[in-house]
């Protein structure tokens, strides 16, 4: 079948898989973007931002305090969810009741003036972190060979992904979450808190940015801008699944992860531009995104 | 009839005084005063957009913009966001229900935290409205209004508050169902809950009251006891324009 297609199959197992890494990345970013979508009704355009801070801040604990990467990635995610906290309580918190605009614009300013500041301590020619010992090599499956540490983020970006879609669909936190999604008022009224939930679901959002950063510092080097040039694709991927679907975030960044890959095999012209293709397709048929519910 | 009386003998539950409320701009209530006392059953009537709502809204703090007084118990609850006056013990059921449709029946059910110990068990409210033992897993919107009315009642039984502002419970439902909400209420207030209750169904707020408040543009105009309802018929009509 692959002569068929005169493809060989490490060629397509290997972009398949880079599809997935690429994909895992896609739905850990989209899924908290559409949880602070979801409740703050924002389009926080520093999450980019705060994906970078959270490789950076991996690469400060190692370098600085000789912290190791399993730290990381317990860490990571609470100090870069304690800054998004901080932000959310100063910044965003102030525009709830204006228009979305000034939420998106806050954000994008914001993602610049951190990019900078990383910009200007550290240049953009990126730090290189490597891959923990406990997960370099690799296995040979046979039709491919699997970096350790690549099956590593796969399947780490499931548990999340999936832990994260357990809890706001299944426990009596999430059920707070999604009633003052629909009803803020209401949900106040019953005697929730909702402002503090809200900080907690950004600092939540920000944190799971961050694991991501974690999570593609061995990958990636750690620059500037790795944030700034992934969180494109990534909103691309939400509008494709629909604002404010926590399942449709994880499976869109998934399959469109892998709809990349198998561009890159067939058509290598179109696997830069072949999202955006899919998005302006969505967008003419359902407007509100394959997930997505019309209000 | 002292107990019947506007002027209560004990001191009331519920003291709202010179309760002013705005929509934005527009000024709605003009200075409400009502008494509540512990155990009764009051309605608010008056004709569409006299302020029954609005009053319902101010007292829960759900209004943006309002002054005046609204004790529970003494407790000055003005100034206090409505998570609070919903922690002091107060209950809303809004006009439109507020059913959360990406909550299940179950969800929406248990979706409201006890504030006070006392509510009542899960049990007693299916006992009540046996519809939603069967439907828990459903999702909350796909109720009829009956039983959406009965999850939005049931949900805020649970949760130990002991003042229910019930906003129009009977809107739209059929005869059979505004039977069975009137006998809930009837045995809320056996089982000691105060019920502030705001209906167009005259002759269901009469069934189920122990007296009426009369608001017109956003001030109580009159007050009469359930018992006097027979001798004031006359006059309630014309304020009510039926």
């Amino acid at each position: 079948m692959f002569e068929l297609l005169g493809i060989a199959p490490q060629a397509l197992f290997g972009q398949l898989l880079l599809g997935l890494i690429n994909g895992s990345f896609y739905a850990m970013l989209s899924l908290g973007l559409a949880v602070i979508f979801g409740l703050l009704n924002i389009i926080n355009f520093t999450h980019g931002a705060q994906y970078m801070m959270g490789a950076f801040v991996a690469w400060m604990l190692l370098t600085y305090f000789g912290l190791s990467y399993w730290w990381a990635l317990v860490l990571v995610p609470v100090i870069v969810g304690a800054s998004g906290i901080v932000i959310e309580r100063l910044m965003i918190s102030r525009l709830y009741h204006l228009d979305h605009l000034y939420g998106l614009l806050l954000t994008f300013g914001l993602a610049l003036i951190i990019q900078g500041l990383f910009r200007n301590q550290y240049g953009v020619s990126g730090m290189p972190y490597s891959i923990p010992p406990e997960l370099q090599g690799g296995t040979n499956l046979g039709f491919m060979f699997l970096p350790n540490y690549r099956a590593w983020v796969v399947v780490a970006s499931v548990v999340v992904c999936f832990g994260t879609w357990f809890l706001i669909e299944k426990t009596r936190l999430g059920a707070y979450l999604r009633a003052a999604t629909e009803n803020p008022t209401m949900v106040g009224a019953f005697g929730i808190n909702v402002p503090r939930l809200i900080t907690l679901t950004y600092g939540f959002g920000v944190g799971l940015a961050a694991l991501a950063g974690v999570l593609a510092a061995p990958i990636y080097s750690v620059n500037p801008n790795m944030g700034a040039d992934l969180i494109i694709i990534v909103f691309a991927v939400v509008v494709i699944g629909g604002m404010g679907s926590i399942m449709g975030a994880i499976l869109t960044g998934f399959g469109l992860g892998l709809v990349e890959g198998l561009a890159r095999v067939f058509y290598p012209e179109g696997s830069a531009v072949v999202i955006f293709v899919i998005m302006a397709i969505v967008l003419l048929i359902k407007p509100a995104g394959l997930f997505g519910r019309t209000a | 009839m002292a107990e019947a009386a506007p002027k209560l003998d004990t001191a009331p539950l519920l003291a709202v005084r010179d309760l002013e409320g705005w929509y934005g701009e527009s000024h709605v209530l003009h200075g409400i005063n009502l008494d509540v006392a512990q155990g009764e059953v009051v309605t608010l009537l008056g004709r569409n957009g006299a302020g029954k709502t609005t009053t319902l809204k101010a007292i829960m703090g759900i209004l943006a913009k309002r002054k005046g007084s609204v004790t529970l118990n003494g407790r000055e609850l003005i100034g206090l966001p409505s998570r609070d006056i919903a922690r002091a013990g107060i209950a809303l059921c809004p006009e439109e229900r507020a059913i959360f449709s990406s909550l299940s029946v179950e969800e929406n059910l248990m979706l409201p935290p006890r504030v006070k110990p006392g509510g009542l068990s899960v049990e007693q409210i299916f006992e009540m409205f046996p519809n939603l033992k069967e439907r828990l897993s459903s999702q909350g919107t796909k109720l009829s209004g009956g039983e959406q009315q009965m999850l939005a009642i049931g949900r805020i039984l649970r949760t130990g508050a002991n003042l229910l502002l019930l906003d129009e419970p009977t809107e739209g439902l059929a005869p059979v169902i505004v039977q069975q909400i009137g006998a809930t209420i009837a045995m809320l207030k056996q089982q000691g809950f105060t019920i502030v209750l705001v209906e167009q169904n005259f002759h269901f707020a009469a069934s189920v009251a122990d007296r009426h408040y009369v608001i017109e543009l956003g001030k109580v105009i009159d007050t009469i006891p359930n018992a006097e309802l027979e001798e004031n018929i006359e006059k309630l009509h014309a304020y009510l324009g039926v």
